[in-house]
């Protein structure tokens, strides 16, 4: 790693104005799990390292009229420790619980599993974002096994791989952030982007800004998330499927069927999520949305496996919600 | 007197026994010292700089911006015997070395340091395509294939494969070097303390005699251990020019590039089979890659080789990685891949089933009646019978469960090993040589064969490894340490007690060669009532203590080791058929190993070698980019090794009885490692009704057998 | 390969030439106070940095306060194993992958190479010879040996942790259970399953 400077500052406004308006010049501090890595592997040199671990009104879940406030530096642990949290959003204890591993859920952060960077293996070992060699892009004809399958005609081919994301966009979730302006919310399913550029990063938050919570709404939606992940313990999802819809018994309404690894941003589903609206959830529904989410794939040379796992991620997911 | 020979079953106190290992109270508390673990006051760490091309010639390498940095006190620049710069054949290989005051010195000082490169080429990645085949034809044919093709009546055809792997220790390679009064002092993680010295006297530039050697704890090996390699040169030139202790431990990203890889094998296997299920014909096309260096054809067919008509052919393909080494039981797991996979394959062309299939031709083997037992046992323990269906007969639903087996062989005989045993006045005893204990439990066999031979508690007998200084003993490789240490520690406590009977005869009455050592005591044979205790005949040494020698060709020719086992594994599967999931749900070992020494980390190499075999049958693999030659995951993240949960039902079985003892001390710690990928394969293909072709049985290359054989 | 923008800087007082030993962030008295143009409110003074050179950290290991000089970029681990000659915690993949360099932090066990050392003050950190000694063994300690949970041991210290810290917080786990709570730590000899025998055992002791 770089030397760098660290603060660990008591207030947001505190760490907002340590932070610099371009990537990479100062970085914030959470958990520490990512972080720690991108420094390490030297993906990220900044003078200054912000800590939130002094933030202490960052940390914390409450009830606020009706939805759940989760603060960004809860841990996962935390998480889904929460009773609210296990009785009204089950999607987001399997997807944290998957992870599968004490220690990452003891220190990884909610903020710092939705700001993670990608896992990608040419942007891990030094080959930029876009995975390229000289200006040529390396991933089209490389292994890309573990890439996207959606939104990948651009140079991104990385897939994001937060485990909450897909789970909070199908619920509906907004997002806090604070930034020198003042604090600004914004909806999960706007709040991640495709770079186009090696300086971008893969969400709309500015570098000078801190996410600060997360908030669901209670609604009594059915939800749940399916991850197929080749070891059970610590291992990320080849693909993952997080639902959400009203069920009372009768037809599916307002489902949102979100996708996560198989794209460089969370990817909703939105055939699909039409495909079960109004449907009774039957064999016949949960097949036509399987095969709704997984038409427009566009695999690349090594990663076709993954719109089949997907098909079954998403008819397991909905079987998990209504379950 | 005391004989040399094992004593019988009735006569063993600790050998066979349940005996915990030695140094259990040290590794799980945290105070047992690994290489790793060595500081020094005012010790450097020396980090390497790595090459990110994998073909390229180096033209210059300008380190004065790192060694500009305050805390960077040493560096080192590799060059050939010429005096040249290296040719870099992979990504990853080693351009120079960093020693600074602390880790995040030398790792910032690494990214100061400015490397030229000319004739950066394009690398060939490839090892499964044999239009790209450069190596030497390496083949063999017995008897008349074409015409036991002739007389089958069905041949059975496919392709096999496993992907190349890293030893992945979880110590690094590496070591901690000083220098002090003009002779070099090394802790290396090594499986060759005795022979590890004459690896560094060139860059030590002292006589063997001056370097001295320590390893008493190494965090795993497999093969990859056995010399000092470049690092260890580089630590201990490091050492010399800055005059202080150095310290250098491979990366993780490096462990995997540089410290050693299993070869590939991929290729195609023909079989001719009568309906009755005799073998008539084999013929096998074999190509794969060591890196850039030889690629060995797997021993083919394996075990089976008494098959009458046989054709084989194994080419190399060469591969811009890093070098191959020995890894565990090298060569076999490939063997046993193709060979079990395409008999078993070979027995559904037939529609016997598996275990029939290789019970009936055991006849080919070396040991049929040894497999036969095995087989039936570990069928008993998998509950074969209850289990069994015919390949992919399990319609329905997206669970489809499996049974595959597979057989193996390995050598072990006990390897070269000396040891002194040190009978003191006072009565306590050591035992001292210059071994390693890898994990295997060396120091506790030892202790147990020292402590039985002289009639004494385990815990009354100490045991001195892992120094140059003691007796040499060989590397520990082939599984041959068991055998060496356990017969070169019995012959120096069997010559050392008869040293001591002399002395107590005259007392005792009795004649020495009527004595023996038993219970704490030394007495005339069978008759506690004319003896006296250990210490008290230990008191009649007067001032000297009594130090013998033993070796493994004993000092009167006993054989205490031999050579030459076998073992079984049956897998137990689950594939969800939707998403291309393997799951172990059950796996037997059985494996005979002759006499036993310590049952409980015995056992342990199965439940290890089980385990380890798993994560190469359903998750390893090495993975490079093909444009650049970079290794895309040298890590614990994307080169994924088996977890606890991941492992299923594990059931080990050891053969004991005097068929078996009686033979005298056989190595195990290879043999556990072999069966596993075939006969998961063979689970799986059971389960499926279609081959996966090539290992790990990975999600997507199990749903892309699916998807071609049409699983209903 | 990215680039790597560094910046040494020789002594432990930060660019904006402040002084603070302790990480707490606090704000200084008689420093500059920077007035916010959007809100028009006072703002506290800008925060204390440290580093990037060596500060003075107070760590609490196993119930001993040790003192320490580390750069911020320092990990627990390293300061740990390189600093305090606490070794019996082991550095693997250095990336948060393999449990070999767990410990307690405050209670809860984390991947020590992935915690900075000064994110580590005012914790109270457990390694594993704080758990045990071989003349006073834990009962996990002790479970491991009698089921021989250990080859190489280079990853045992790191499973002990993470056992013993699994059966405290869930006494009367299930063999399911102890599977499942154990995906954190990695075993390349395949002790897994003496490792399983001590936890469970352990576990329908009630923990310990």
């Amino acid at each position: 790693m770089n030397a760098f400077e660290y603060a660990s500052p008591t207030s947001v406004d505190d760490a907002v104005s340590l932070l610099s308006d371009s990537w990479g010049e100062t970085e914030v501090l959470a958990g520490g799990t990512d972080l720690l890595t991108l420094l390490k592997q030297g993906l990220t040199a900044p003078r200054l390292v912000v800590s939130l671990s002094n933030v202490k009104q960052l940390s914390g879940i409450s009830k606020k009229g009706g939805s759940l406030e989760i603060g960004a530096t809860t841990t996962l642990s935390e998480l889904v420790a929460n009773a609210d949290v296990q009785e009204h959003f089950p999607a987001l204890v399997t997807a944290a619980n998957n992870i599968g591993s004490t220690q990452i859920l003891n220190a990884g952060t909610v903020g710092g599993d939705l700001l993670q960077r990608p896992r990608c293996w040419y942007f891990r070992n030094g080959f930029g974002l876009f995975g390229t060699h000289d200006g040529e892009p390396l991933v089209p004809t490389g292994d890309n096994r573990y890439h996207a399958i959606f939104g990948n005609s651009g140079a991104a081919k990385f897939v994001n791989a937060s485990s909450l994301a897909p789970g909070l966009i199908a619920l509906g979730a907004t997002l806090s952030v604070q930034g020198p302006g003042g604090a600004r919310e914004v909806k999960a399913s706007e709040f991640y982007s495709t770079p186009k550029s090696e300086n971008d990063r893969e969400y709309t938050l500015k570098p000078n800004e801190v996410l600060t919570g997360v908030s669901i709404p209670m609604q009594g939606l059915r939800n749940g998330t399916y991850e197929v992940r080749q070891r059970r313990g610590l291992d990320w999802p080849m693909v993952a499927a997080s639902v959400a819809f009203e069920h009372g018994g009768g037809t599916v309404s307002d489902a949102r069927i979100v996708l996560g690894h198989v794209a460089p941003v969370p990817w909703f589903a939105e055939k699909a999520s039409k495909e079960l609206g109004g449907k009774q959830p039957n064999d016949a529904a949960l097949k036509s949305a399987s095969e709704a989410a997984v038409a427009d794939a566009t695999p690349l040379s090594r990663n076709g496996y993954k719109v089949q796992q997907l098909r079954v991620a998403v008819r397991r997911a909905i079987e998990a919600a209504l379950a | 007197m005391a004989k040399l020979a094992w004593p019988g079953p009735d006569r063993r106190k600790n050998i066979g026994a349940r005996i915990s290992r030695l140094d259990g109270p040290e590794k799980t508390t945290g105070t047992a010292k690994y290489s790793y673990d060595m500081n020094r006051e005012g010790m450097l760490y020396a980090k390497l700089y790595q090459s990110p091309h994998a073909i390229a010639k180096v033209t210059a390498v300008d380190t004065s911006e790192a060694e500009a940095m305050p805390g960077v006190k040493g560096v080192y620049i590799e060059k050939d015997r010429r005096g040249e710069f290296p040719n870099i054949t992979y990504a990853g290989d080693i351009i120079c070395a960093i020693a600074a005051t602390s880790e995040e010195i030398a790792d910032e000082a690494l990214t100061k340091v400015k490397v030229s490169y000319s004739d950066i080429g394009s690398p060939q990645m490839n090892d499964n395509d044999p239009s790209l085949i450069s190596g030497r034809d390496q083949s063999k044919e017995q008897g008349d294939p074409d015409a036991g093709f002739g007389e089958a009546d069905a041949v059975s055809e496919g392709t096999y494969g496993l992907a190349c792997i890293t030893h992945a220790c979880l110590e690094s390679h590496g070591q901690m070097a000083e220098f002090k009064d003009g002779e070099l002092y090394v802790w290396p993680s090594t499986q060759n303390v005795s022979g590890y010295a004459g690896g560094l006297a060139r860059a030590a530039e002292l006589s063997a005699d001056k370097i001295h050697v320590e390893c008493q704890y190494m965090g795993g090996g497999f093969g990859s251990k056995f010399g000092a390699d470049k690092w260890g040169s580089i630590s201990t030139i490091l050492s010399k020019q800055t005059a202080k202790p150095v310290k250098l431990m491979l990366e993780r990203d490096q462990e995997h590039k540089v410290a050693g890889h299993r070869p590939s094998a991929f290729g195609t296997v023909k079989i001719g089979v009568k309906k009755d299920g005799t073998i008539t014909a084999w013929d096998s096309d074999i190509w794969g890659s060591g890196g850039m260096g030889n690629f060995r054809m797997p021993p083919l067919p394996y075990v089976f080789t008494g098959l009458p008509n046989y054709r084989t052919l194994g080419r190399g393909i060469k591969v811009n990685r890093g070098a191959a080494r020995a890894w565990r039981g090298p060569n076999h797991p490939q063997a046993a891949l193709i060979t079990m996979c395409a008999l078993d394959d070979a027995a559904h062309a037939i529609g016997m089933d598996s275990l029939s299939f290789f019970k009936k031709n055991l006849h080919l083997t070396d040991r049929p009646e040894v497999y036969a037992e095995e087989l039936d046992k570990a069928a008993e323990m998998i509950d074969w019978k209850g289990k069994w269906h015919p390949r992919g007969e399990n319609t329905g639903g997206s669970m489809r469960s499996g049974l595959g087996l597979s057989i193996h062989t390995w050598g072990g005989g006990g390897g070269q090993s000396d040891c002194a045993v040190t009978i003191n006045p006072d009565g306590s005893v050591v035992g001292r040589t210059g071994t390693q204990d890898l994990g295997t439990g060396t120091r506790t066999v030892q202790a147990i064969v020292l402590s039985d031979t002289l009639g004494l508690p385990v815990d009354k007998v100490r045991i001195e490894i892992g120094k140059n200084s003691l007796p040499a003993s060989g590397a520990s490789g082939g599984s041959t340490t068991v055998g060496g240490v356990s017969s070169s520690t019995r012959d120096a406590a069997t010559q050392a007690l008869n040293a001591l009977l002399e002395k107590v005869a005259p007392d005792l009455g009795v004649e020495a060669d009527k004595l023996e050592a038993w219970d704490g005591r030394i007495q005339e044979i069978g008759n506690p009532s004319k003896g006296m205790s250990w210490e008290q005949a230990c008191s009649l040494l007067g001032g000297m203590a009594i130090t013998k020698q033993g070796s493994k060709d004993t000092s009167d020719g006993t054989i205490l080791t031999v050579s030459g086992v076998g073992g079984v594994g049956i897998a137990d599967v689950t594939v969800d058929i939707e998403t291309g999931m393997v799951t172990i749900n059950e796996y037997a070992a059985v494996q005979d190993c002759g006499l036993i020494i310590d049952e409980k980390t015995c056992e342990s190499q199965l439940y290890g070698g089980t385990i380890m075999g798993i994560t190469y049958a359903l998750y390893e693999e090495t993975v490079y980019d093909p444009a650049t030659g970079a290794m895309l995951n040298p890590d614990f993240e994307f080169y994924k090794i088996a977890g606890l949960a991941d492992v299923g039902k594990i059931k080990v079985h050891l053969m004991r009885g005097p068929k078996y003892e009686d033979r005298g001390v056989v190595g195990i710690g290879e043999p556990a490692v072999i069966s596993q990928g075939a006969a998961i394969a063979n689970a799986v293909a059971n389960a499926i009704g279609v081959r996966v072709p090539e290992l790990p049985l990975t999600p997507d290359r199990v749903l892309d057998a699916i998807s071609k054989g049409g699983v209903a | 390969m990215s680039t790597k923008n560094t910046k040494h800087e020789p002594s432990g007082i930060s660019r904006r030439g402040f002084l603070k030993g302790v990480g707490a962030g606090a704000v200084a008295t008689g420093l500059l106070q920077e007035v916010s143009e959007s809100a028009g409110i006072a703002e506290a003074a800008t925060p204390t940095t440290l580093g990037p050179g060596e500060i003075p950290i107070k760590l609490n290991v196993n119930g001993q306060s040790r003192s320490l000089n580390v750069e911020p970029r320092v990990t627990l681990l390293d300061a740990l194993r390189n600093r305090l000659d606490v070794t019996g915690t082991k550095k693997v993949c250095d990336r948060g992958t393999c449990g070999a360099c767990t410990v307690l932090l405050d209670g809860k066990v984390v991947y020590s190479c992935s915690v900075l050392a000064v994110e580590a003050q005012d914790k109270k950190i457990v390694t594993i010879e704080g758990l045990g000694t071989p003349d006073n063994l834990s009962d996990m300690q002790a479970a491991f040996i009698e089921h021989d949970a250990s080859q190489c041991g280079f990853c045992t210290p790191g499973f002990i942790v993470a056992t013993t810290a699994f059966v405290r917080d869930n006494p009367g786990a299930t063999l399911e259970e102890v599977r499942e709570g154990l995906g954190g730590n990695l075993c390349r000899c395949g002790t897994y399953a003496g490792i399983t025998a001590a936890t469970f055992e352990q576990a329908q002791k009630g923990g310990a």
